[in-house]
């Protein structure tokens, strides 16, 4: 017992950097599906029939493939196949983050579909450009109903980062994995990996209720 | 009736099917400066589908609008946002902007389409909302406000663009009984202080003092026009005073 303590105690600053890999990732692939979910929202909503078609596909496509054959088919086939050299870090990151994209642009897309139609007809009224109005009534409203489903979202991704494991990206699973095995002390390293990714979706979705708490419109019932 | 000077405001032939159904069979009608036309007409007659059609809000299948003799190209996205500055709306449900207080949401058009500086933008939402009354209810957001306040900050967001003209939708029709004495005074001073507008409403009283024509809808068409004094009086034989009769009758009140 006392052993196995001190195993977790001797490898914890190893698997906290794994958990600054983790949160690189996780970060780094929720922003990438922040901006890129956003675009493919609005594109859904308001876009001509080939966007919206595109996009259709695009969901389809990363909604219907699993994370795990996501990775393998990016990093060891399509990457390799267009000569993009990406380290496990990167490619990890990248293809979580086209994952969520598709994800999070639901997520948005049911936003804006959920504000009352008037508005953007008030904002065209007053002469603004569907983009303008976009920018300066849709979305402000929109994401901030975005934000519950988008901590939702954050918990998965951050608890599907630790697929990256499999190409290799050391990150809180990996490391886990590592000192495990050189150690023999399985249970208590994976428990202390558990701790960690519970430890990170506390912090991240406290930080984003923090946030929502923040952005409230006033009046509204809460 | 018809001055020398061309209209301010001419519409003509517009025509919109929607769902299959023919909702404006050529409608036209012309508005000189200064002038209050109103719009009556049983629900579904079209008036709403006309006012929006006016701004391309809704684009008519058929039809021309001229702006002080200009025709508006509504396929250049520019001429038509520039056209749509200068025609102030009015909704029967407010749309109000829901995540700016009262201030922003009448300044933000000022800023992002006039492209206004922040404190001029800022100093001319203040005067509006005084204007209608509402200067002490700057920093409230949409949900705080009353319906009544809510329309007049509606109205103050119209107003700060410097509208040639106004088109108001059925402003009154979303307000509880109480409430919507505050807007009509709103709309009144505007009317006295020489804005041109077509007003859609049920409120026939108002109507009766203050328009100078009455336009009345049914079926697609205007199928009545005149002055109120004609098309209202009671010992008029028109479709309006039978139609207004019935209004009055259902809420025994308004005079």
């Amino acid at each position: 017992m006392l052993e196995a303590l001190a195993a977790v105690l001797e490898a914890l600053p190893y698997l906290l950097k794994g958990a600054l890999a983790t949160s690189g990732i996780v970060i780094g692939a929720m922003g990438f599906g922040l901006v890129l979910g956003i675009h493919m929202a609005v594109g859904q909503v308001f876009g001509n029939r080939i966007v919206r078609w595109f996009i259709g596909l695009y969901v389809w496509f990363f909604r219907g493939v699993p994370v795990l054959v996501l990775l393998f088919l990016f990093y060891f086939g399509l990457f390799a196949l267009i000569g993009l050299n990406l380290s496990a870090f990167a490619a990890s990151t990248l293809v979580l983050g086209m994952a969520t994209a598709a994800y999070q642009s639901q997520i948005f897309r049911g936003a804006i579909l959920s504000l009352p139609q008037g508005q953007l007809q008030a904002a065209r009224a007053l002469g603004m450009s569907d983009i303008k109005a976009i920018i300066n009534i849709i979305l402000p409203q929109a994401l901030r109903f975005s934000i519950p489903g988008w901590s939702n979202e954050y918990s998965i991704i951050l608890k599907d980062s630790a697929l990256a494991f499999v190409l290799g990206t050391s990150e809180i699973m990996a490391r886990s994995h590592f000192v495990a095995s050189r150690t023999y002390h399985y249970l208590p390293l994976y428990i202390t990996a558990g701790f960690l990714y519970f430890i990170l979706t506390w912090l991240g979705v406290r930080a984003l209720l923090k946030l929502e708490a923040k952005v409230r419109i006033p009046g509204y019932s809460q | 009736m018809t001055e020398q000077k061309p209209p301010i405001l001419r519409v003509e032939n517009i025509c919109k099917i929607l769902g299959g159904k023919e909702i404006l069979k050529s409608v036209s009608l012309s508005l000189n400066k200064g002038e209050l036309k109103v719009l009556i007409g049983p629900s579904g007659a079209g008036k709403s589908t006309l006012l929006q059609c006016i701004n391309f809000l809704i684009p008519p299948d058929k039809g021309h609008v001229w702006l002080e003799g200009v025709e508006v190209q509504s396929r250049r996205k520019r001429d038509l946002y520039a056209f749509r500055q200068q025609v102030g709306m009015i909704f029967q449900d407010f749309n109000l902007f829901d995540h700016l207080n009262a201030l922003e949401n009448v300044s933000i058009a000022l800023r992002k389409v006039k492209k206004i500086r922040r404190p001029e933008a800022r100093d001319r939402a203040v005067a509006e909302l005084e204007r209608v009354g509402l200067g002490d209810k700057k920093y409230l957001y949409p949900a705080e406000l009353s319906g009544g306040q809510k329309q007049r900050v509606s109205i103050a967001r119209a107003l700060a663009m410097d509208p040639k003209i106004m088109l108001l939708d059925e402003p009154t029709s979303a307000l509880d009984p109480e409430l919507i004495g505050e807007v009509l005074s709103v709309i009144r001073d505007l009317a006295q202080g020489g804005m041109t507008m077509i007003l859609a409403t049920h409120q026939i009283g108002f109507t009766r003092s203050l328009a100078d024509e009455v336009l009345f809808m049914e079926n697609g068409i205007i199928i009545e026009q005149g002055a109120p004094e004609e098309l209202l009086s009671p010992d008029a034989c028109t479709r309006s005073r039978d139609f207004c009769s019935r209004l009055n009758e259902l809420y025994a009140e308004n005079e």
